[in-house]
């Protein structure tokens, strides 16, 4: 099949199939990145915007690498929040952008569906790197990919996701790509962050980590923030760890080879031990690595859709 | 043709209110017209047939089988329903204080556009309705600029803040016929019961927007699945219900006439229903958008589906088309809400709540509740027309003989398309935009004079 879309806004709008172009794309440009000379030119003349509402490093730092290993010429905007509610707006942003003759617009924003509005008013890509609470494609893809690496398959896998689920983008991109490659999800968290009617998202609710680890064979350990718990939903970091922390104990009851991930930056000692996130079931920096390949992917792809799209000018 | 008149309509004489009545209308002859061989629809006096109608002046002469006459215009309404014309009693005009988002003229054409002859306009305006002098601010504004009959409803509490009450009696004595604080609750319980003590003595209705907002708090739709899959904060319906019983509880306890705006979850409607059942005088209103659409309609996050209260499950959608066919609902209100585009195309939880629906209402609710047997014709003018001038009191929604010549006529069959360019009001943000609609207004007759064409296109 071909990737049509100008956009990667989430997974809940994709396909299976699409799915699996994306993660079979990643796989054959991971090897750009063992290469003596880690370029290939897909996209020499792209110019690749990140447009950053919100503070990252690492997404920001994987898309660049991820862009520039691509050959394209890569542009960082990084606003606060705070000078955008006094200044322009998202769509007048976003076509200054395209005015540029950019080509993909890599945005990361701190409200839901923000990515939704941007690629309705422009013309050019956009590949959200996270907007609110919605969703975190290419982080669920990176993990996908990386299970799918470690472990040969998604079908018919039971995977858990421990966290704060209801703020949660990875939680969400994770739940709607798992479930449509097949794999049974679980998610796990203390009742007032387990968003209303998630069930109907065709996942399994616990609130007892050691059940949701017990047939397990991967578990998707979500960063708590709790510096920002607007909400007041959290419980205290002590108790926390105590019930819902990832611990070598916890997964001495869980099966031997469980893939352990975690999107990072960790909490040392809040979601997870320091023996689990080094430990040998941790595949934490397989993921950094494989977000270059997922993100070379994706905007490989919506590029590739743009061109095809576009009327052939003589 | 301009009909300006603030909110003395139902009580005025003939004689004065030509004292009233603004300068750029015609003269005060009196045309005679007659509407020939259309379906009369009047639940008011139990019409619904094909009958003429004669208007002479202001006024319905007469409306008989087959009306001989000379007259001014003749107008050959075969095939068409001829109905009281509408009366929205959920209307923010925004003037004074957001021009750019509405005038009372922009609104009022909208208005007419509808088929709607006369709005009761909500107090949330700046300055806000809360006292003689903004109330005379709003009566000047409309008696200038008004294309149809416009109410005013006064606030409930100063600046709308919940904290101290207007001066009821003042208000009702300067004309205003209902009270809201629309767009919030009155949190304080003892202030709230002294509104309806007072409401009750003056004689109006209290118009309750039922929200706790220690519940609804930053949310932005409906809590649930839909809120959970847009990674959204949600509104939960305990947040509409529980204020709604509170309410009519304090009404009744008060003696007063409550009115439920904007009903939208499946408690609220059985809630009403019950209290109705024992007889406390409350009366409630659904908007097009909450029986027409569920809570799926803003997965695309757009923002023409973001309103408060927000749209709800199915269940209760369904609630609330079973509420207006039972009767529960008394009355379909447009909740009329216009914003720019700077409010609206934006971030989803940045954008305003609200849309416009003065145009959109009446071809909405033939669509959506007489093609699918919901409401009957006489059920849907009951609706639209009748109901909510009994529960303002106001003497529209009839086309009995020596009513007022509000009259419109409908082709019910003719299909349109809502677009951004078929809409006069001044904002677009219309959940109906690109939808196929049935039911145009063809003519509109504004206290007996004849609106041209060109005001309805």
């Amino acid at each position: 099949m071909a990737w049509t879309r100008k956009d990667l806004l989430g997974l809940e709008d994709l396909s299976k199939e699409e799915i699996e172009l994306i993660l079979s794309t990643a796989d054959s440009f991971k090897e750009v990145s063992t290469r003596e000379i880690k370029k290939v030119p897909a996209l020499r003349g792209k110019t690749v915007v990140n447009l950053f509402y919100e503070p990252s490093t690492r997404t920001r730092v994987s898309f660049e690498v991820a862009a520039k290993r691509l050959s394209a010429d890569v542009i960082n905007i990084a606003t606060e929040t705070s000078s955008v509610k006094k200044g322009e707006t998202l769509i007048d942003t976003g076509r200054n952008i395209q005015a540029l003759k950019a080509d993909i617009i890599v945005m990361r924003h701190n409200y839901s569906g923000a990515a939704v509005v941007l690629a309705r008013n422009v013309d050019i890509s956009v590949v959200n790197a996270g907007d609110g609470w919605h969703e975190h494609p290419t982080q669920a893809l990176l993990d996908i990919f990386t299970l799918k690496e470690k472990l040969g398959r998604i079908a018919g896998l039971q995977v858990t996701i421990v966290g704060d689920i209801a703020h949660s983008r990875v939680a969400r991109s994770n739940i709607w790509g798992l479930t449509k490659l097949g794999a049974k999800v679980t998610v796990c968290a203390p009742e007032l962050i387990i968003p209303p009617g998630i069930e109907e998202m065709g996942v399994t609710v616990s609130d007892d980590i050691d059940q949701a680890l017990k047939n397990a064979d991967a578990v998707n350990v979500l960063r708590m923030q709790f510096e920002r718990d607007e909400d007041n939903a959290f419980p205290k970091q002590i108790e926390y760890f105590r019930d819902f922390g990832i611990t070598a104990e916890r997964l001495k009851k869980a099966k031997k080879d469980i893939v352990v991930m975690h999107p990072g930056p960790i909490n040392r000692g809040i979601e997870m031990s320091s023996e689990v996130a080094d430990g040998a079931n941790s595949v934490i920096l397989e993921q950094v690595t494989n977000g270059i390949a997922v993100r070379m992917a994706v905007l490989f792809l919506v590029a590739q859709a743009r061109d095809t799209n576009s009327p052939i000018v003589t | 043709m301009v009909r300006a008149r603030a909110t003395i309509g139902a009580r005025v004489e003939n004689k004065q209110r030509v004292l009233l009545d603004s300068a750029p209308r015609s003269k005060n002859i009196e045309m005679k017209i007659i509407i020939k061989n259309g379906r009369l629809i009047d639940p008011a006096n139990k019409i619904d047939g094909v009958y003429d109608i004669l208007v002479e002046g202001a006024k319905i002469v007469k409306v008989a089988k087959d009306i001989r006459l000379a007259a001014d215009k003749v107008i050959d309404a075969a095939g068409k329903i001829v109905m009281p014309g509408l009366v929205d009693m959920h209307v923010h005009l925004r003037e004074p204080g957001r021009e750019d988002k509405e005038t009372i003229a922009t609104g009022t054409q909208a208005a007419l556009k509808g088929g709607v002859t006369s709005v009761l306009a909500m107090p949330n305006t700046e300055p806000p309705i809360d006292c003689v002098k903004a109330l005379s601010l709003e009566k000047s504004l409309i008696k200038k600029t008004a294309h149809v009959n416009v109410y005013i409803c006064g606030s409930i509490t100063k600046g709308r803040l919940g904290k101290e009450l207007v001066d009821i009696a003042q208000l009702k004595k300067e004309g205003v016929i209902a009270i809201t604080d629309d767009g919030a609750s009155v949190d304080d319980e003892g202030l709230l019961l002294e509104a309806f003590k007072q409401a009750r003595k003056a004689d109006i209705p209290v118009i309750c927007h039922c929200e706790d907002k220690a519940l609804s708090g930053k949310g932005v739709v409906n809590r649930g699945i839909v809120a959970t899959r847009m990674g959204l904060r949600g509104i939960s319906s305990e947040s509409e219900y529980q204020r709604v019983a509170r309410d009519i509880r304090l009404a009744q306890k008060a003696g007063a006439q409550v009115h439920i705006a904007h009903v939208s979850c499946k408690e609220s409607v059985e809630i009403i229903a019950k209290a109705k059942k024992s007889g406390v005088k409350v009366t409630a209103e659904a908007t097009p958008h909450h029986f027409t659409f569920s809570q799926e309609a803003v997965l695309g996050f757009d923002t023409n589906f973001k309103m408060n209260p927000p749209l709800r499950g199915k269940t209760d959608l369904a609630a609330i088309r079973e509420g207006l066919k039972n009767g529960v609902i008394d009355a379909i209100a447009s909740d009329h809400a216009p914003h720019t585009e700077n409010e609206k195309d934006i971030e989803f939880d940045r954008a305003e709540f609200g849309v416009i629906g003065l145009e959109t209402e009446l071809a909405a609710a033939i669509s959506e509740l007489v093609e699918n047997n919901i409401l009957s014709w006489p059920g849907l003018v009951e609706k639209l027309s009748l109901n909510p001038a009994k529960i303002l009191k106001i003497n529209k929604g009839s086309l009995g003989q020596g009513a007022d010549a509000d009259i419109v006529i409908i082709d019910p069959a003719k299909e349109w398309v809502v677009s951004k360019d078929s809409l006069s009001s001044k904002s677009k943000n219309s959940s109906f935009l690109g939808r196929r609609l049935k039911g145009v207004v063809e003519y509109v007759i504004l206290g007996g004079k004849l609106v041209t064409t060109e005001k309805l296109l």
